[in-house]
Protein backbone atom coordinates (compact mmCIF):
# COMPACT_ATOMS: atom_id res chain seq x y z
CA UNK A 1 0.00 0.00 0.00
CA UNK A 2 1.37 3.35 -0.95
CA UNK A 3 1.26 6.46 1.16
CA UNK A 4 -0.87 8.14 -1.45
CA UNK A 5 -3.60 5.54 -1.19
CA UNK A 6 -3.62 5.84 2.53
CA UNK A 7 -4.19 9.56 2.54
CA UNK A 8 -6.91 9.25 -0.09
CA UNK A 9 -8.80 6.82 2.12
CA UNK A 10 -8.50 8.90 5.26
CA UNK A 11 -11.57 11.01 6.02
CA UNK A 12 -10.81 14.68 5.94
CA UNK A 13 -7.85 14.11 3.66
CA UNK A 14 -7.21 17.02 1.40
CA UNK A 15 -6.82 15.07 -1.82
CA UNK A 16 -10.48 14.27 -2.29
CA UNK A 17 -13.46 16.46 -3.11
CA UNK A 18 -15.49 17.66 -0.14
CA UNK A 19 -18.74 16.88 -1.93
CA UNK A 20 -18.97 14.18 -4.57
CA UNK A 21 -22.03 13.08 -6.49
CA UNK A 22 -21.71 10.10 -8.81
CA UNK A 23 -24.39 8.61 -11.01
CA UNK A 24 -27.19 10.27 -9.04
CA UNK A 25 -30.68 9.54 -10.34
CA UNK A 26 -33.99 10.66 -8.94
CA UNK A 27 -37.56 10.40 -10.15
CA UNK A 28 -40.79 11.96 -8.99
CA UNK A 29 -43.19 9.41 -10.41
CA UNK A 30 -42.59 9.55 -14.15
CA UNK A 31 -40.57 12.72 -13.96
CA UNK A 32 -36.83 12.09 -14.16
CA UNK A 33 -35.75 15.03 -12.04
CA UNK A 34 -32.04 14.25 -11.59
CA UNK A 35 -30.36 12.55 -14.53
CA UNK A 36 -27.04 10.84 -13.95
CA UNK A 37 -25.54 13.71 -11.98
CA UNK A 38 -21.73 13.77 -11.66
CA UNK A 39 -20.38 16.63 -9.58
CA UNK A 40 -17.27 17.14 -7.47
CA UNK A 41 -16.85 20.18 -5.28
CA UNK A 42 -13.40 20.77 -3.84
CA UNK A 43 -12.70 22.14 -0.39
CA UNK A 44 -13.02 25.92 -0.45
CA UNK A 45 -14.62 25.92 -3.88
CA UNK A 46 -17.66 28.05 -4.72
CA UNK A 47 -19.95 26.49 -7.29
CA UNK A 48 -22.89 28.36 -8.74
CA UNK A 49 -25.74 26.26 -10.09
CA UNK A 50 -27.83 28.01 -12.67
CA UNK A 51 -30.64 26.93 -14.94
CA UNK A 52 -34.29 27.37 -15.84
CA UNK A 53 -37.07 26.81 -13.33
CA UNK A 54 -37.86 23.13 -12.94
CA UNK A 55 -34.34 22.08 -13.94
CA UNK A 56 -33.86 20.21 -10.66
CA UNK A 57 -31.56 22.69 -8.91
CA UNK A 58 -33.48 22.66 -5.63
CA UNK A 59 -33.76 18.90 -5.74
CA UNK A 60 -29.99 18.66 -6.20
CA UNK A 61 -29.36 20.90 -3.19
CA UNK A 62 -31.84 19.02 -1.06
CA UNK A 63 -30.36 15.69 -2.07
CA UNK A 64 -26.94 16.77 -0.77
CA UNK A 65 -28.20 17.00 2.80
CA UNK A 66 -30.74 14.29 2.17
CA UNK A 67 -33.86 16.35 2.63
CA UNK A 68 -34.70 14.36 -0.51
CA UNK A 69 -33.72 10.75 -1.06
CA UNK A 70 -32.18 9.63 -4.32
CA UNK A 71 -33.05 6.51 -6.34
CA UNK A 72 -29.59 5.60 -7.55
CA UNK A 73 -26.00 6.74 -7.32
CA UNK A 74 -23.88 7.92 -4.43
CA UNK A 75 -23.30 11.16 -2.61
CA UNK A 76 -20.20 11.55 -0.47
CA UNK A 77 -19.45 14.27 2.01
CA UNK A 78 -15.84 14.49 3.04
CA UNK A 79 -15.27 10.97 1.75
CA UNK A 80 -18.17 9.47 3.69
CA UNK A 81 -21.33 8.22 1.97
CA UNK A 82 -24.51 9.95 3.14
CA UNK A 83 -26.08 7.92 5.93
CA UNK A 84 -29.56 6.54 5.28
CA UNK A 85 -31.26 7.86 8.40
CA UNK A 86 -31.18 8.27 12.15
CA UNK A 87 -28.42 9.80 14.27
CA UNK A 88 -25.72 9.52 11.60
CA UNK A 89 -27.88 11.40 9.12
CA UNK A 90 -28.63 14.12 11.67
CA UNK A 91 -24.88 14.45 12.28
CA UNK A 92 -24.25 14.81 8.56
CA UNK A 93 -26.89 17.50 8.26
CA UNK A 94 -25.26 19.39 11.11
CA UNK A 95 -22.14 19.62 8.92
CA UNK A 96 -24.05 20.93 5.91
CA UNK A 97 -25.44 24.43 6.23
CA UNK A 98 -28.60 25.16 4.26
CA UNK A 99 -30.09 28.50 3.34
CA UNK A 100 -33.57 28.42 1.86
CA UNK A 101 -35.28 30.74 -0.56
CA UNK A 102 -38.00 31.45 2.01
CA UNK A 103 -35.57 31.89 4.99
CA UNK A 104 -37.53 29.48 7.21
CA UNK A 105 -36.44 31.11 10.45
CA UNK A 106 -38.04 29.52 13.51
CA UNK A 107 -41.05 31.79 13.95
CA UNK A 108 -41.43 31.23 17.69
CA UNK A 109 -37.79 31.95 18.54
CA UNK A 110 -35.93 35.24 18.76
CA UNK A 111 -33.21 36.00 16.26
CA UNK A 112 -30.52 34.98 18.75
CA UNK A 113 -32.39 31.81 19.70
CA UNK A 114 -32.63 30.94 16.03
CA UNK A 115 -28.87 31.01 15.82
CA UNK A 116 -28.19 29.19 19.10
CA UNK A 117 -30.80 26.42 18.96
CA UNK A 118 -28.71 24.11 16.79
CA UNK A 119 -25.43 24.65 18.66
CA UNK A 120 -27.15 24.03 22.01
CA UNK A 121 -29.36 21.09 21.06
CA UNK A 122 -27.25 19.41 18.40
CA UNK A 123 -23.66 20.43 19.19
CA UNK A 124 -24.38 20.35 22.94
CA UNK A 125 -22.68 23.67 23.55
CA UNK A 126 -23.42 25.61 26.71
CA UNK A 127 -25.91 28.43 26.39
CA UNK A 128 -23.30 31.02 27.30
CA UNK A 129 -20.90 29.74 24.67
CA UNK A 130 -23.63 29.52 22.03
CA UNK A 131 -24.88 33.03 22.86
CA UNK A 132 -21.42 34.49 22.57
CA UNK A 133 -20.73 32.90 19.21
CA UNK A 134 -24.28 33.62 18.05
CA UNK A 135 -23.87 37.32 18.77
CA UNK A 136 -20.54 37.39 16.95
CA UNK A 137 -22.14 35.83 13.88
CA UNK A 138 -25.14 38.16 14.00
CA UNK A 139 -22.74 41.10 14.17
CA UNK A 140 -20.80 39.69 11.26
CA UNK A 141 -23.92 39.55 9.06
CA UNK A 142 -24.98 42.98 10.32
CA UNK A 143 -28.06 42.15 12.40
CA UNK A 144 -26.47 42.09 15.86
CA UNK A 145 -28.75 44.86 17.13
CA UNK A 146 -31.85 42.79 16.22
CA UNK A 147 -30.90 39.81 18.39
CA UNK A 148 -33.90 40.08 20.70
CA UNK A 149 -36.52 40.48 17.99
CA UNK A 150 -38.69 37.83 16.38
CA UNK A 151 -38.24 36.95 12.69
CA UNK A 152 -41.58 38.49 11.71
CA UNK A 153 -40.28 41.88 12.91
CA UNK A 154 -37.37 41.81 10.44
CA UNK A 155 -37.17 42.66 6.74
CA UNK A 156 -36.60 39.84 4.27
CA UNK A 157 -32.98 40.77 3.78
CA UNK A 158 -32.37 40.78 7.52
CA UNK A 159 -34.14 37.45 7.90
CA UNK A 160 -32.00 35.87 5.22
CA UNK A 161 -28.84 37.16 6.88
CA UNK A 162 -30.01 35.64 10.17
CA UNK A 163 -30.61 32.38 8.30
CA UNK A 164 -27.02 32.48 7.05
CA UNK A 165 -25.78 33.13 10.60
CA UNK A 166 -27.91 30.23 11.84
CA UNK A 167 -26.27 27.89 9.34
CA UNK A 168 -22.77 29.24 10.13
CA UNK A 169 -23.30 28.72 13.85
CA UNK A 170 -23.07 24.98 13.24
CA UNK A 171 -19.55 25.38 11.80
CA UNK A 172 -20.57 23.58 8.61
CA UNK A 173 -18.10 22.05 6.20
CA UNK A 174 -20.15 23.21 3.24
CA UNK A 175 -23.00 25.68 2.75
CA UNK A 176 -25.89 25.14 0.35
CA UNK A 177 -27.88 28.14 -0.85
CA UNK A 178 -31.11 27.57 -2.74
CA UNK A 179 -31.99 30.84 -4.49
CA UNK A 180 -31.26 32.86 -1.36
CA UNK A 181 -32.20 36.20 -2.92
CA UNK A 182 -35.15 35.19 -5.10
CA UNK A 183 -37.76 36.08 -2.48
CA UNK A 184 -36.19 39.47 -1.71
CA UNK A 185 -37.03 42.98 -2.84
CA UNK A 186 -34.30 44.32 -5.14
CA UNK A 187 -32.91 46.75 -2.58
CA UNK A 188 -32.25 43.91 -0.15
CA UNK A 189 -30.50 41.56 -2.54
CA UNK A 190 -27.15 43.26 -2.25
CA UNK A 191 -26.96 43.08 1.55
CA UNK A 192 -27.39 39.31 1.37
CA UNK A 193 -25.01 38.86 -1.56
CA UNK A 194 -22.37 40.90 0.29
CA UNK A 195 -22.53 38.48 3.20
CA UNK A 196 -22.19 35.56 0.79
CA UNK A 197 -19.23 37.10 -1.02
CA UNK A 198 -17.55 37.67 2.33
CA UNK A 199 -18.16 34.04 3.20
CA UNK A 200 -16.64 32.90 -0.07
CA UNK A 201 -13.60 35.06 0.52
CA UNK A 202 -13.11 33.44 3.91
CA UNK A 203 -12.78 30.11 2.15
CA UNK A 204 -16.16 28.52 2.81
CA UNK A 205 -17.11 25.72 0.44
CA UNK A 206 -20.38 26.80 -1.14
CA UNK A 207 -22.94 25.45 -3.57
CA UNK A 208 -25.16 28.31 -4.59
CA UNK A 209 -28.27 28.12 -6.74
CA UNK A 210 -28.71 31.65 -8.02
CA UNK A 211 -29.29 33.70 -11.12
CA UNK A 212 -27.26 36.58 -9.74
CA UNK A 213 -24.53 36.90 -12.36
CA UNK A 214 -22.73 39.52 -10.35
CA UNK A 215 -22.27 37.07 -7.53
CA UNK A 216 -21.22 34.29 -9.89
CA UNK A 217 -18.61 36.50 -11.52
CA UNK A 218 -17.26 37.85 -8.24
CA UNK A 219 -17.26 34.77 -6.06
CA UNK A 220 -17.73 31.59 -8.06
CA UNK A 221 -14.94 29.29 -9.18
CA UNK A 222 -17.26 27.38 -11.42
CA UNK A 223 -20.72 27.62 -12.94
CA UNK A 224 -22.80 24.49 -13.39
CA UNK A 225 -25.65 24.86 -15.85
CA UNK A 226 -28.60 22.49 -15.35
CA UNK A 227 -31.59 21.87 -17.58
CA UNK A 228 -34.24 19.14 -17.49
CA UNK A 229 -32.58 17.36 -14.59
CA UNK A 230 -29.14 17.07 -16.16
CA UNK A 231 -25.90 19.00 -15.89
CA UNK A 232 -25.57 20.38 -19.39
CA UNK A 233 -22.43 22.43 -19.07
CA UNK A 234 -19.74 23.32 -16.55
CA UNK A 235 -17.39 26.26 -17.00
CA UNK A 236 -15.65 29.07 -15.19
CA UNK A 237 -18.00 32.06 -14.79
CA UNK A 238 -16.36 34.31 -17.36
CA UNK A 239 -16.43 31.63 -20.05
CA UNK A 240 -19.96 30.59 -19.20
CA UNK A 241 -21.47 34.05 -19.34
CA UNK A 242 -19.56 35.32 -22.36
CA UNK A 243 -19.17 32.19 -24.41
CA UNK A 244 -21.51 29.36 -23.41
CA UNK A 245 -21.08 26.12 -25.30
CA UNK A 246 -24.53 24.55 -25.35
CA UNK A 247 -27.57 25.87 -27.14
CA UNK A 248 -29.62 25.40 -23.96
CA UNK A 249 -27.28 27.70 -22.05
CA UNK A 250 -27.22 30.28 -24.86
CA UNK A 251 -30.98 30.25 -24.98
CA UNK A 252 -31.27 30.54 -21.20
CA UNK A 253 -28.72 33.36 -20.92
CA UNK A 254 -30.45 35.18 -23.74
CA UNK A 255 -33.64 35.12 -21.70
CA UNK A 256 -32.21 36.25 -18.38
CA UNK A 257 -30.03 38.94 -19.95
CA UNK A 258 -32.92 40.48 -21.82
CA UNK A 259 -34.69 41.84 -18.75
CA UNK B 1 -82.37 25.50 47.38
CA UNK B 2 -82.31 24.13 50.95
CA UNK B 3 -81.60 20.60 49.87
CA UNK B 4 -78.56 21.81 47.93
CA UNK B 5 -77.19 23.76 50.88
CA UNK B 6 -77.89 20.95 53.29
CA UNK B 7 -75.85 18.56 51.22
CA UNK B 8 -73.11 20.99 50.26
CA UNK B 9 -70.36 18.81 51.67
CA UNK B 10 -71.54 15.74 49.80
CA UNK B 11 -71.82 17.82 46.65
CA UNK B 12 -68.32 19.17 47.14
CA UNK B 13 -67.10 15.62 47.58
CA UNK B 14 -68.85 14.57 44.39
CA UNK B 15 -67.26 17.42 42.47
CA UNK B 16 -63.92 16.42 43.94
CA UNK B 17 -64.33 13.13 42.07
CA UNK B 18 -65.30 15.04 38.95
CA UNK B 19 -62.27 17.30 39.19
CA UNK B 20 -59.93 14.39 39.96
CA UNK B 21 -61.21 12.40 37.00
CA UNK B 22 -60.79 15.50 34.88
CA UNK B 23 -57.28 16.35 36.08
CA UNK B 24 -55.85 12.85 35.81
CA UNK B 25 -57.50 12.07 32.48
CA UNK B 26 -56.67 15.59 31.29
CA UNK B 27 -52.95 15.22 31.93
CA UNK B 28 -52.93 11.58 30.80
CA UNK B 29 -54.78 12.29 27.56
CA UNK B 30 -52.52 15.24 26.78
CA UNK B 31 -49.42 13.07 27.13
CA UNK B 32 -50.89 10.10 25.26
CA UNK B 33 -52.44 12.34 22.62
CA UNK B 34 -49.10 14.10 22.02
CA UNK B 35 -47.38 10.74 21.57
CA UNK B 36 -50.12 9.63 19.17
CA UNK B 37 -49.80 12.85 17.19
CA UNK B 38 -46.03 12.31 17.04
CA UNK B 39 -46.63 8.81 15.73
CA UNK B 40 -49.10 10.03 13.13
CA UNK B 41 -46.83 12.70 11.67
CA UNK B 42 -43.60 10.74 12.21
CA UNK B 43 -41.41 9.04 9.61
CA UNK B 44 -42.03 5.42 10.67
CA UNK B 45 -44.85 3.83 8.64
CA UNK B 46 -45.80 1.23 11.27
CA UNK B 47 -46.25 3.92 13.91
CA UNK B 48 -48.18 6.19 11.55
CA UNK B 49 -50.46 3.31 10.78
CA UNK B 50 -50.86 2.36 14.45
CA UNK B 51 -51.61 5.97 15.42
CA UNK B 52 -54.21 6.34 12.69
CA UNK B 53 -55.75 2.99 13.65
CA UNK B 54 -56.00 4.00 17.29
CA UNK B 55 -57.67 7.30 16.49
CA UNK B 56 -60.12 5.74 14.05
CA UNK B 57 -61.09 3.03 16.50
CA UNK B 58 -61.34 5.05 19.69
CA UNK B 59 -62.73 8.28 18.32
CA UNK B 60 -65.55 6.50 16.54
CA UNK B 61 -66.57 4.44 19.55
CA UNK B 62 -69.04 5.94 22.03
CA UNK B 63 -67.37 6.91 25.29
CA UNK B 64 -69.69 4.71 27.35
CA UNK B 65 -68.50 1.69 25.42
CA UNK B 66 -64.84 2.61 25.88
CA UNK B 67 -65.33 2.96 29.64
CA UNK B 68 -67.47 -0.18 29.90
CA UNK B 69 -64.65 -2.00 28.15
CA UNK B 70 -62.15 -1.07 30.85
CA UNK B 71 -64.67 -1.49 33.64
CA UNK B 72 -66.17 -4.87 32.67
CA UNK B 73 -64.46 -6.41 29.67
CA UNK B 74 -60.82 -5.69 30.40
CA UNK B 75 -60.78 -7.62 33.72
CA UNK B 76 -61.83 -10.72 31.73
CA UNK B 77 -58.59 -10.50 29.80
CA UNK B 78 -56.69 -9.90 33.02
CA UNK B 79 -56.41 -6.15 32.60
CA UNK B 80 -57.38 -5.27 36.15
CA UNK B 81 -56.82 -2.23 38.30
CA UNK B 82 -57.25 -4.00 41.63
CA UNK B 83 -53.85 -2.89 42.83
CA UNK B 84 -55.12 0.68 42.99
CA UNK B 85 -56.79 1.68 46.22
CA UNK B 86 -56.03 5.17 47.44
CA UNK B 87 -58.13 6.68 50.18
CA UNK B 88 -58.04 10.45 50.69
CA UNK B 89 -59.81 11.32 53.93
CA UNK B 90 -61.70 14.64 53.95
CA UNK B 91 -64.01 16.35 56.43
CA UNK B 92 -66.99 15.27 54.36
CA UNK B 93 -65.95 11.66 54.05
CA UNK B 94 -63.34 9.63 52.21
CA UNK B 95 -62.46 10.04 48.57
CA UNK B 96 -61.76 6.54 47.40
CA UNK B 97 -59.72 5.98 44.27
CA UNK B 98 -60.21 2.28 43.62
CA UNK B 99 -60.23 -0.09 40.66
CA UNK B 100 -63.51 1.36 39.37
CA UNK B 101 -62.16 4.89 39.50
CA UNK B 102 -59.00 3.71 37.75
CA UNK B 103 -60.92 1.92 34.99
CA UNK B 104 -62.99 5.05 34.36
CA UNK B 105 -59.89 7.25 34.36
CA UNK B 106 -58.13 4.99 31.90
CA UNK B 107 -61.22 4.90 29.67
CA UNK B 108 -61.57 8.69 29.75
CA UNK B 109 -57.84 9.12 29.12
CA UNK B 110 -57.75 6.79 26.14
CA UNK B 111 -60.92 8.23 24.65
CA UNK B 112 -59.86 11.86 25.09
CA UNK B 113 -56.33 11.14 23.80
CA UNK B 114 -57.75 10.43 20.34
CA UNK B 115 -59.25 13.93 20.28
CA UNK B 116 -56.10 15.53 21.70
CA UNK B 117 -54.16 13.80 18.93
CA UNK B 118 -56.42 15.19 16.23
CA UNK B 119 -56.41 18.70 17.73
CA UNK B 120 -52.61 18.68 17.85
CA UNK B 121 -52.35 17.22 14.38
CA UNK B 122 -54.42 20.03 12.95
CA UNK B 123 -52.03 22.41 14.71
CA UNK B 124 -49.01 20.55 13.37
CA UNK B 125 -50.39 20.73 9.85
CA UNK B 126 -50.75 24.48 10.30
CA UNK B 127 -46.98 24.83 10.88
CA UNK B 128 -45.29 25.53 7.52
CA UNK B 129 -43.21 22.61 6.24
CA UNK B 130 -40.17 24.89 5.96
CA UNK B 131 -39.96 25.09 9.76
CA UNK B 132 -39.38 21.37 10.12
CA UNK B 133 -37.02 21.32 7.15
CA UNK B 134 -34.91 24.12 8.61
CA UNK B 135 -34.72 22.21 11.90
CA UNK B 136 -33.72 19.01 10.12
CA UNK B 137 -31.16 20.98 8.15
CA UNK B 138 -29.36 22.05 11.34
CA UNK B 139 -29.09 18.40 12.27
CA UNK B 140 -31.94 17.83 14.68
CA UNK B 141 -33.31 14.31 14.83
CA UNK B 142 -37.07 13.82 14.46
CA UNK B 143 -37.70 14.10 18.22
CA UNK B 144 -35.82 17.39 18.47
CA UNK B 145 -37.56 18.82 15.41
CA UNK B 146 -40.90 18.08 17.00
CA UNK B 147 -40.00 19.16 20.54
CA UNK B 148 -38.14 22.37 19.80
CA UNK B 149 -39.67 23.65 16.59
CA UNK B 150 -42.92 22.06 15.42
CA UNK B 151 -44.82 21.31 18.62
CA UNK B 152 -44.31 24.70 20.29
CA UNK B 153 -45.82 26.35 17.22
CA UNK B 154 -48.44 23.66 16.71
CA UNK B 155 -49.41 23.87 20.36
CA UNK B 156 -50.27 27.52 20.04
CA UNK B 157 -52.49 26.90 17.03
CA UNK B 158 -54.03 23.94 18.89
CA UNK B 159 -54.93 25.70 22.14
CA UNK B 160 -58.51 26.56 21.15
CA UNK B 161 -59.36 23.05 19.88
CA UNK B 162 -57.47 21.51 22.83
CA UNK B 163 -59.53 23.60 25.24
CA UNK B 164 -62.67 22.27 23.57
CA UNK B 165 -61.40 18.73 24.03
CA UNK B 166 -60.77 19.32 27.73
CA UNK B 167 -64.18 20.97 28.15
CA UNK B 168 -65.76 17.91 26.60
CA UNK B 169 -63.69 15.78 28.98
CA UNK B 170 -64.94 17.46 32.14
CA UNK B 171 -68.50 16.93 31.00
CA UNK B 172 -67.72 13.39 29.95
CA UNK B 173 -66.62 12.56 33.49
CA UNK B 174 -70.32 12.18 34.26
CA UNK B 175 -70.23 8.93 32.29
CA UNK B 176 -68.01 7.54 35.04
CA UNK B 177 -70.95 8.04 37.37
CA UNK B 178 -73.00 5.57 35.39
CA UNK B 179 -70.32 3.00 36.16
CA UNK B 180 -69.90 3.43 39.87
CA UNK B 181 -67.82 6.53 40.60
CA UNK B 182 -69.70 8.83 42.96
CA UNK B 183 -69.07 11.93 40.91
CA UNK B 184 -71.29 14.97 40.52
CA UNK B 185 -73.96 13.44 38.30
CA UNK B 186 -74.52 10.53 40.68
CA UNK B 187 -74.84 12.90 43.60
CA UNK B 188 -77.34 15.00 41.66
CA UNK B 189 -79.52 11.97 41.03
CA UNK B 190 -79.20 11.06 44.69
CA UNK B 191 -80.37 14.47 45.82
CA UNK B 192 -83.29 14.43 43.44
CA UNK B 193 -84.30 11.11 44.97
CA UNK B 194 -84.18 12.66 48.44
CA UNK B 195 -86.26 15.65 47.46
CA UNK B 196 -88.02 15.38 44.12
CA UNK B 197 -89.79 18.73 44.55
CA UNK B 198 -86.41 20.48 44.53
CA UNK B 199 -85.60 19.03 41.14
CA UNK B 200 -85.20 22.36 39.39
CA UNK B 201 -82.96 24.10 41.96
CA UNK B 202 -80.79 21.00 42.26
CA UNK B 203 -80.48 20.85 38.52
CA UNK B 204 -79.60 24.54 38.30
CA UNK B 205 -77.03 24.27 41.10
CA UNK B 206 -75.19 21.39 39.41
CA UNK B 207 -75.38 23.03 36.01
CA UNK B 208 -74.02 26.25 37.50
CA UNK B 209 -71.05 24.45 39.05
CA UNK B 210 -70.27 22.80 35.70
CA UNK B 211 -70.53 26.17 34.00
CA UNK B 212 -68.04 27.61 36.48
CA UNK B 213 -65.63 24.71 35.95
CA UNK B 214 -65.84 25.00 32.18
CA UNK B 215 -65.36 28.76 32.39
CA UNK B 216 -62.22 28.18 34.45
CA UNK B 217 -60.85 25.95 31.68
CA UNK B 218 -61.75 28.51 29.02
CA UNK B 219 -60.13 31.28 31.02
CA UNK B 220 -56.96 29.24 31.52
CA UNK B 221 -56.84 28.46 27.81
CA UNK B 222 -57.21 32.13 27.00
CA UNK B 223 -54.40 33.10 29.31
CA UNK B 224 -52.19 30.37 27.90
CA UNK B 225 -52.88 31.46 24.35
CA UNK B 226 -51.87 35.01 25.20
CA UNK B 227 -48.72 33.86 26.94
CA UNK B 228 -47.41 31.71 24.11
CA UNK B 229 -48.31 34.23 21.43
CA UNK B 230 -45.60 34.67 18.83
CA UNK B 231 -44.45 38.25 18.71
N1 LIG C 1 -42.10 16.90 -4.09
C1 LIG C 1 -42.25 16.86 -5.43
N2 LIG C 1 -43.11 16.01 -6.01
C2 LIG C 1 -43.25 15.96 -7.35
N3 LIG C 1 -42.56 16.71 -8.20
C3 LIG C 1 -41.67 17.59 -7.70
C4 LIG C 1 -41.47 17.71 -6.29
N4 LIG C 1 -40.53 18.65 -6.06
C5 LIG C 1 -40.16 19.10 -7.28
N5 LIG C 1 -40.84 18.47 -8.26
C6 LIG C 1 -40.66 18.67 -9.69
O1 LIG C 1 -39.32 18.37 -10.00
C7 LIG C 1 -38.83 19.29 -10.96
C8 LIG C 1 -37.58 19.94 -10.45
O2 LIG C 1 -37.92 20.76 -9.35
P1 LIG C 1 -36.86 21.70 -8.63
O3 LIG C 1 -35.72 20.87 -8.17
O4 LIG C 1 -37.60 22.44 -7.58
O5 LIG C 1 -36.40 22.64 -9.79
P2 LIG C 1 -35.69 24.06 -9.72
O6 LIG C 1 -35.25 24.30 -8.32
O7 LIG C 1 -34.55 23.94 -10.67
O8 LIG C 1 -36.69 25.06 -10.19
C9 LIG C 1 -39.94 20.25 -11.27
O9 LIG C 1 -40.58 19.83 -12.46
C10 LIG C 1 -40.88 20.10 -10.10
O10 LIG C 1 -42.20 20.34 -10.49
MG1 LIG D 1 -35.81 25.80 -6.98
Amino acid sequence: MTVQEESAAAPGGTGQPLVRLTGVQKHYGNLHVLKDIELDVARGEVVVVIGPSGAGKSTLCRAINRLETIDEGDIFLDGQPLPQEGKALARLRADVGMVFQSFNLFAHKTVLENVTLGPIKVRKKSKAEADKRGKELLDRVGVGHQAGKYPAQLSGGQQQRVAIARALAMDPKVMLFDEPTSALDPEMIKEVLDVMVDLAERGMTMIVVTHEMGFARTAANRVVFMADGAIVETADPETFFTNPESDRAKDFLGKILKH
Amino acid sequence: MDVVWEHREAIALAFAYTVLLFLIAGVGSTILGTLLAGMRVGPIPVLRWAGAGYVTLVRNTPLVIVIIFFRYAAPKIDLKFNFIDVVIPTGAGDIRLNNIFAACTVGLTMYTAAFVCEALRSGINAVPLGQAEAARAVGMPFGGVMRHVVLPQAFRASIPPLANVQIALIKNTTVAGALGVAEAFVRMRGLINIDATARIPIFIAFAAIFVVLVEIISFAAHRLERRVRVA
